[in-house]
């Protein structure tokens, strides 16, 4: 039992720091797409972890199941949602920052 | 440990809240609004009011959220520099709230068993509840059976909410030529996803209908849930596809169906000899009556609840799409 609790906890703890470091991210990054780059490592990555971080902790029953529901959920949900969030910003024409960089050079040329 | 999170909870509504009035960007107000309902249901999981926290995710956070940013399609998404001066609206609010914490003075203590709230009808729902309606879900039976007058009249009130929007707005049909396509035409990966998904939320909506009486859940979250799945038909392949899957008109139908089947319950109580909404009569057995009375009470109030939000939804996406055509 102490073994799963420790490992529990790790996945937690790397889950917070991920979910610490996206929305870090979210704020201290340069332009849209780098910020949902940023964002959307919270939302796949941190939420994979402490969901088997909390499946750890329950007894292996039926919230166990209902946990893995949860993820097979958001694995598919949070990675679509991201795409269509890039891809109407792009069909919107936002440009990533280094298209906006060359863009100002020819300007000044 | 509650405490602190309760704590912490409140504060971020707080803050939420704030930050709500200071905006001018109404797309993200709208936004804040579904945080704060968010919020809000966590607090209500920590009170251990599961059906109100559900409730509130779903209706709070997952459907007024979407009819409001269909508001917003139609309306702009900037809010109008107010021309009136601020005092007088802050000196009303002042007073309000300095007379409302003079109110909670004398509120009994927060959690104490002997509270008024706990001393007055409570009681006899946690003793008698078991044996009058016997469902393992004490919220259902209250809701359904003990305030069955109540719910009707929320169905009712929902119901007018479908006609005040139509008499407002009203959903138009579109000729076939003049409006180009909506949806996601080129968006495969939507596509599919959608697919697989739309399926499963209507087997979880039926699921909350049918399991409201054993867990939480029940007509309300069922419906919204239901008319969420149909929401993102229409955002996915446009409104003119959802349009031949489930049509206005029907829908209209279908909510005043759902008022209907719930009123009609108490009109054959009466028939059978018992009073308005009284399910003992329904049947030979009390408890199999009050069992048939509440899973038809759900049902209708699921029904009306779905397509309420779908009609509604419907008459602010072809609003919003007629207007973006001029």
């Amino acid at each position: 039992m102490l073994i799963l609790d420790i490992i529990s906890s790790i996945l937690l703890i790397a889950g917070v720091f991920f979910g610490f470091s996206g929305a870090l991210g979210l704020f201290k990054f340069p332009d849209f797409f780098t910020r949902m780059h940023a964002a959307s490592v919270t939302d796949s990555i941190a939420t994979i972890l402490i969901l088997f971080g909390l499946i750890l902790q329950t007894s292996f029953d039926i919230n166990t199941a209902k946990l893995l529901f949860i993820l097979a959920f958001l694995m598919i949900t949070s990675p679509t949602a991201s795409h269509a969030l890039a891809k109407s910003a792009r069909h919107g024409g936002l440009l990533t920052l280094p298209e906006v960089q060359a863009k100002q050079q020819e300007r000044t040329h | 440990m509650g405490d602190l999170i309760d704590l912490v909870l409140l504060a971020m509504l707080a803050i939420t809240a704030l930050q709500m009035i200071f905006l001018k960007d109404l797309f993200a107000v709208v936004m804040l609004f579904g945080i704060f309902s968010f919020l809000s249901a966590l607090i209500f999981i920590n009170l251990d009011a599961v059906d109100v926290a559900f409730t509130e995710a779903s209706v709070g956070a997952g459907i007024s959220t979407v009819l409001m940013l269909g508001t917003l399609a139609i309306t702009g998404r900037k809010e109008k520099k107010s021309t009136h001066s601020s005092f007088l609206p802050l000196l009303v609010v002042c007073i309000t709230g300095a007379a409302l914490i003079y109110g909670t003075l004398d509120m009994p203590p927060f959690g104490h068993p002997n509270n008024p709230i706990h001393e007055h009808v409570a009681p006899r729902y946690i003793e008698e509840s078991p044996k009058e309606v016997g469902l393992p879900n004490m919220v259902t039976s209250v809701l359904a059976s003990y305030r069955g007058f109540d719910t009707l009249g929320e169905t009712v009130v929902v119901f007018a909410a479908l006609i005040g929007v139509l008499a407002l707005l009203g959903v138009r049909r579109q000729e076939e030529n003049d409006v180009p396509e909506s949806g996601f035409k080129a968006h495969h990966v939507l596509h599919v996803v959608a697919r697989f998904f739309i399926p499963l939320i209507i087997l979880f909506a039926l699921y909350v209908q049918f399991h409201g009486d054993f867990g939480p859940g029940g007509g309300f979250q069922a419906g919204v849930i239901a008319a969420a799945a149909f929401i993102l038909y229409t955002l996915v392949f446009g409104l003119s596809r959802a349009f031949s899957v489930v049509g206005p008109k029907f829908l209209q139908v279908l909510a005043s169906i759902g008022v209907l089947l719930y009123a009609s319950v108490g009109l054959f109580s009466m028939y059978k000899g018992g009073q308005f909404l009284d399910y003992s009569k329904l049947a030979a057995d009390p408890i199999v009556g009050q069992h048939y009375g509440i899973i038809i009470i759900e049902l209708g109030v699921g029904i009306t609840v779905f397509a309420v939000m779908l009609s509604i939804f419907y008459a602010f996406g072809s609003q919003a799409e007629r207007s973006n055509i001029q």
